[in-house]
């Protein structure tokens, strides 16, 4: 708790410490992460390797984005709007997903995904092309103005804390136990009296929930939603972030979207190949800490220290 | 005396070939009952069946009188039906009160608490160590499962399927494996079992597994060919031919 406590402060310092340029660069780690840990509750959690995560990302930013622009609706009526559409969208997908288990899922996770990401291609008159939905605005909660970096951050900051606590809960409650044990045995669970499908749909229904909240974020964020915020290379991007990180823990899939994040946007400005430093650094991440950086940093501090860190 | 379990002409085919075929045998409440047949006889297959692990090509399962063929196997579990597994299928990472917690939580409506942390329920993890007790295992409820003996893997599991409180348990090869001594341990749990618990065990060890069963059935090629008392299946020549040797 006192190490939370000590992240929350420094997280908190940032702005007064840092110029809007990095203030920025942390608020698209903070969407990252709330990202990164949805989808952990499917790959850490629950066994279920995803490929097709960024739909709901990209669906809730869709939803929003479309309700402000096209129906005038307010944020305070579309965001939540949003997250129920894109919900209920989880609830239907996860019926067709979860008939299956492993690649199969992985690879209906990937179809379901990749039709979303053509009907935002396509279907012009909603989603406006190729061209993306701009002209879009911050909300202003509690008469609030976000259009500024610091704003903005602490803003994303209390959300993402709030998803974050909230996962956390999720993954430590009797319902995370008997989702972890559903992951390393699901016959004994089922032989035991557990309902694995449920337990795994109300997972996939509840990681579409948090991808959705990301979504907001994201569109508050960029004020402009693309097609390929819900294509394959976002989906495996967010996969990267959990597998490097460490999936199955709480803090690596958010030590993941740093390093996505950090690569993706800071070191690309001085290294013009970035996208092959991005590919050696997960390389060297899974030769050498195969269950993820958290967990092979905490093995190494054990190995170097003897006790916790 | 009513039945527990009653199973008519149950079969089960895998690509044609049949492991169990046609079986039909009803078990008294509170029975002793010992599923007995060489390898490949279709005794697993028929608690996999029970169980609902697999689906029945034809035939009808009644649990204590509910018929039960179309229940998933979660599902038969609430109507009071337990198993152990012939491989160990544990959870090596968590602890002993921790596999057993898992178990208490199958049949609690608060295994769907999403909110609530699982450590904070105390209760729970007190009954599991009460469950370890019973079992001999409670000053190890802290350990790891992977720590500990095969034969207390065993236990342990004997432990979690009690823990449910069943009214019919399944033990397929509860024995196998085990030390001479873990053997004498294991048998004096499995006779210390209540009476009112039902219980078909699979097991090779002919010894421990005629001194506990009340009943027999022997299976070949997924056919029931003799059923009795112990003395009767024991003296039946078929029992002599296919299984037993002269």
């Amino acid at each position: 708790m006192n190490r939370a406590a000590l992240a929350l402060a420094a997280l908190a310092a940032l702005p007064f410490v840092a110029g809007d340029y990095y203030i920025n660069l942390a608020s698209q780690i903070l969407i990252a992460a709330v990202f990164a840990l949805s989808l952990n509750l499917l790959v850490g959690y629950g066994g279920l390797t995803s490929l097709g995560h960024a739909a709901y990302m990209g669906v809730s930013a869709y939803i929003s984005g479309w309700l402000y622009l096209k129906l005038g609706l307010g944020h305070l009526l579309a965001a939540p709007l949003a997250l129920g559409g894109t919900t209920l969208m989880a609830a239907l997908f996860g019926m067709v997903a979860l008939r299956a288990a492993g690649i199969s899922f992985l690879m209906i996770t990937l179809a379901l995904g990749q039709v979303l990401w053509g009907l935002a291609f396509r279907w012009v008159s909603v989603t406006n092309g190729d061209n993306g939905l701009s002209g879009l605005t911050r909300p202003m909660p509690f008469g609030i103005d976000l259009t500024g970096a610091t704003a903005f951050y602490f803003f994303t900051l209390i959300v993402s804390v709030a998803s974050t606590a909230c996962i956390a809960a999720f993954a430590y409650s009797a319902f995370g136990a008997v989702l972890r044990g559903a992951r390393d045995q699901p016959r004994r669970m089922l032989a035991l009296g557990h309902n694995v499908w449920l337990v795994r749909y109300l997972t996939f229904v509840s990681a579409g929930f948090w991808a959705a909240v990301s979504g907001l974020l994201y569109v508050y964020y960029h004020k402009f939603i693309h097609p390929q915020a819900l294509g394959l290379t976002n989906s495996a991007e967010v996969l990267l972030m959990v597998i490097a990180g460490g999936s199955g823990t709480l803090i690596g899939p958010v030590a993941g979207a740093a390093i996505v994040v950090l690569l993706k946007n800071y070191v690309s400005a001085f290294v013009e190949r970035w996208t092959m430093l991005l590919g050696f650094v997960f390389l060297a991440i899974v030769l050498f800490m195969p269950d993820g950086l958290v967990p092979g940093l905490k093995r190494l501090w054990l190995k170097f220290y003897g006790t916790r860190a | 005396m009513s039945l527990a379990l009653e199973i008519h002409g149950l079969s089960k085919s895998f690509g044609g070939l049949p492991a169990t075929n046609d079986v039909s045998l009803a078990v008294e409440t509170g029975e002793r009952r010992l599923i007995i047949g060489p390898n490949g006889a279709g005794k697993t297959t028929l608690f996999n069946l029970i169980t609902g692990d697999l689906r029945a090509d034809a035939g009808s399962i009644r649990l204590f009188g509910e018929e039960a063929i179309r229940l998933r196997t979660d599902q038969r579990a609430h109507r009071g039906l337990a198993r152990t597994f012939q491989i160990i299928t544990l959870f090596p990472q968590d602890t002993l009160a921790h596999n057993v917690v898992l178990s208490l939580l199958g049949l609690a409506p608060s295994r769907w608490n999403a909110l609530r942390p699982l450590a904070a329920r105390l209760d729970l993890y007190q009954r599991a160590r009460e469950v370890l007790a019973t079992v001999g295992l409670e000053a190890s409820a802290g350990r790891p499962l992977s720590q500990v003996s095969y034969g207390e893997k065993r236990r342990v599991e004997i432990a979690m399927a009690l823990a449910q409180r069943p009214k019919l348990l399944l033990l397929d090869e509860p024995l196998a494996g085990l030390s001479t001594e873990e053997r004498h341990t294991l048998q004096a749990l499995l006779a210390a079992i209540p009476r009112d618990i039902t219980v078909i065990m699979i097991e090779h060890d002919m010894d421990t597994a005629l001194s506990f069963a009340e009943r027999i059935t022997l299976l070949h090629y997924g056919k029931v060919i003799v059923e009795g008392s112990r003395a009767e299946v024991v003296a039946h020549p078929r029992t002599r031919e296919v299984y037993l040797g002269a």
